[in-house]
């Protein structure tokens, strides 16, 4: 007897069972048993577009509403307002969108291929990466097109990124910790070649301005590259289940049948890709990859494919509180997202720290 | 029928396996035991594609495993390691549900939530479905795991020490499980277990493995006698009758 006689056998004993009980008898589907639809909903097929969702989305909205209306320029009253919201309110909060996103996408993808909690782009030395193939490519043709720059710090990210998993793989240290702190030192080892170079090559302050993430310079004609990223997300969204079962461990992924180099090598590409084209646009992104996830999954455990929207939403809601807190503390200056989200993100960083070593 | 010809894996100068040639039969759990080190665990996961071989060839049900494709020998075989450890904040239900993952690739359709629900109560899980795998005990967690490879649906079960973190009761329990998913559904398991006891009591057949060979390989009348398991486990055992069947003495 398969499985699958067993499972209609015990099922038909089930609707027997059930049919006696009240809330048995409401059972939509005609050949599934009430029981196991009632707990498939609760668990494996939850709706994706549920109530909190709405309501996430309307805050998120309204998070993008404000990103749109704040700025010294008087956008209502002043000559060519409506013009000035075009070039620079409308790119800003779209590559906000954008890039929160990816970023938080690219998080939880990292945290999942190499199972550690404490992972995402800045503690692993992606972004240092991009931002040395991002100079070395200004170097080389100091008259680099925007997306010949974004080749150079995607592959650079791709390289370094790839560094990252064999150096793991090599020393086998899967403990939670020493993941990110070999991370970020091999991170601080390739900023300091980065800056070595810069001095050399007297680039130390265009390095400086791009790795302080900013969405000031963000106008119309100049971030339209950044949409890359969406179809990124899109295919991240598209192969969830098998970066969860990636997440679950080399062994388990090959006995239910995925290639897990496959998709540890496609992963790696999101990321790099990802990383590389934010890395240019708008600069580093610090610990957003990180504590995104990590809420999310607080509060929803990890079932990725419903948890995307939320890391997604929440991502694009850290960077645009972020952004408007830049924005608005030394008006009519800004200072950098990067500088904002860094004092947040290691915040929350070291919270989740101590709630680590708390659980044990 | 899982078949092994001449299989070899060395890992260094010290350890070596092999060459191994084994036949398991279809049906009925076997259980691989010897002493620590012994290789039983290389031998399941090189049965089970997790680790390649050096030499030699196995196959499962007339598949060969190096060469067969991994999403079509996910549909044959299943494999359990002993540590599984991963972050992925998981309900009972979900990790069963990814047992499902060669068949559906991750959209479960109404047959496979049946097939996941009856995996669950086969291991006594229904009461805990929705509780994350990280607020488990050990044996419920093992159970979830076990719950998993079920859900798989494959004639051939594979597990590593699947006892481990079970206490006295619920180790007889899921063996009586396995015998059951064995007689009921007709799979073939094979298990590697510590307990000679749980083998000589619970098993179809016993496969004795030593210094990366197999030195005995039969039913467990044939394996439970003092001389035998003196040779195997390098230490002085003695077999006696108990009330429910013989008993390997080592104390």
């Amino acid at each position: 007897m398969t499985l699958a006689e067993a499972a209609r056998r015990r099922n038909e004993a089930r609707r027997n069972r059930t049919a006696e009980s009240p809330q048995g008898t409401v059972d939509p589907s005609p050949s599934g048993s009430a029981v196991s639809s009632a707990r498939g909903a609760a668990s494996a097929k939850a709706p994706l577009f549920g109530w909190p969702l709405l309501l996430g989305i309307v805050g998120v909205a309204i998070l993008l509403a404000l990103s749109l209306l704040t700025g010294v320029y008087d956008i209502f009253g002043g000559d060519g307002g409506a013009e000035m919201f075009q070039i620079t309110r409308i790119p800003r909060t779209i590559a906000l969108v954008l890039a929160g996103a990816a970023m938080a996408m690219c998080g939880l993808v990292m945290q999942l291929l190499t199972q550690n909690r404490f992972v995402e782009p800045t503690t692993t030395g992606t972004t240092e990466w991009a931002g040395l193939g991002l100079m070395l490519t200004v170097i080389v043709y100091p008259d680099a097109s925007i997306v010949a720059r974004m080749v150079g710090a995607i592959i650079a990210a791709f390289v370094g990124t790839l560094v990252f998993f064999v150096f793991l793989r090599r020393v086998s240290l899967k403990s939670s910790l020493i993941v990110p702190i070999v991370g970020i030192m091999l991170g601080a080892v390739v900023g300091a070649v980065s800056t070595f170079i810069a001095v050399q090559t007297d680039m130390l302050q265009s390095l400086g301005i791009w790795f302080a993430g900013s969405f000031t310079s963000i106008l119309r004609g100049q971030y339209e590259t950044l949409w890359i990223v969406a179809a990124v997300v899109v295919a991240i969204f598209i192969l969830a289940d098998r970066f969860t079962v990636a997440g679950l461990g080399k062994e388990i992924a090959t006995n239910v049948g995925l290639n897990y180099n496959q998709i540890l090598l496609l992963g790696t590409v999101f990321v790099a890709i990802a990383t590389g084209v934010v890395t240019v646009v708008v600069g580093n992104l610090p610990f957003l990859g990180l504590i995104v996830p990590n809420i999310v999954s607080l509060i929803r455990g990890d079932d990725l494919r419903s948890n995307l929207p939320w890391v997604c939403l929440l991502g694009i809601a850290i960077v645009t509180i972020c952004d408007l807190i830049g924005r608005i503390i030394v008006m009519p200056f800004e200072v950098p997202v990067s500088l904002i989200l860094g004092v947040v993100g290691a915040a929350v960083f070291v919270a989740l720290l101590l709630r680590q070593r708390k659980v044990g | 029928m899982i078949t092994l010809e001449s299989v070899r894996k060395s890992y260094d100068d010290e350890v070596s396996i092999g060459p191994v040639d084994l036949q398991i039969p279809a049906g009925g759990v076997t259980a691989l035991v010897g002493p620590n080190g012994a290789g039983k665990s290389t031998l399941l996961t090189m049965i089970g594609r997790l680790l390649g071989m050096d030499s030699g060839a196995i196959s499962v049900a007339g598949y060969d495993v190096s060469s067969t494709k991994s999403k079509d020998l996910a549909k044959i075989v299943s494999i359990l390691r002993q540590e599984n450890h991963f972050i992925t904040r998981l309900t009972i239900r979900q990790l069963v549900g990814f047992g499902r993952f060669p068949h559906s690739k991750g959209r479960l359709t109404t047959a496979d939530e049946e097939l996941i629900s009856q995996a669950i109560d086969f291991l006594e899980l229904g009461e805990l479905e929705n509780r994350f795998i990280d607020e488990l005990s050990g044996g419920q967690r093992q159970r979830a795991y076990v719950a998993m490879v079920l859900a798989q649906d494959t004639d051939y079960v594979l597990l590593d020490e699947p006892l481990n973190n079970l206490d006295m009761k619920r180790s007889v329990q899921m063996m009586q499980h396995l015998r059951r998913a064995a007689a009921e559904m007709g799979r073939t398991i094979v298990i590697v277990l510590h307990d000679i006891n749980f083998a000589g009591h619970y098993a179809d057949h016993i496969c004795a493995v030593k210094d990366g060979a197999v030195i005995e390989f039969g039913a467990p009348e044939e394996i439970m006698t003092g001389e035998v398991l003196s040779r195997v486990f390098d230490t002085p055992v003695d077999v006696i009758d108990g009330p429910r069947g013989p008993l390997a003495v080592y104390f």
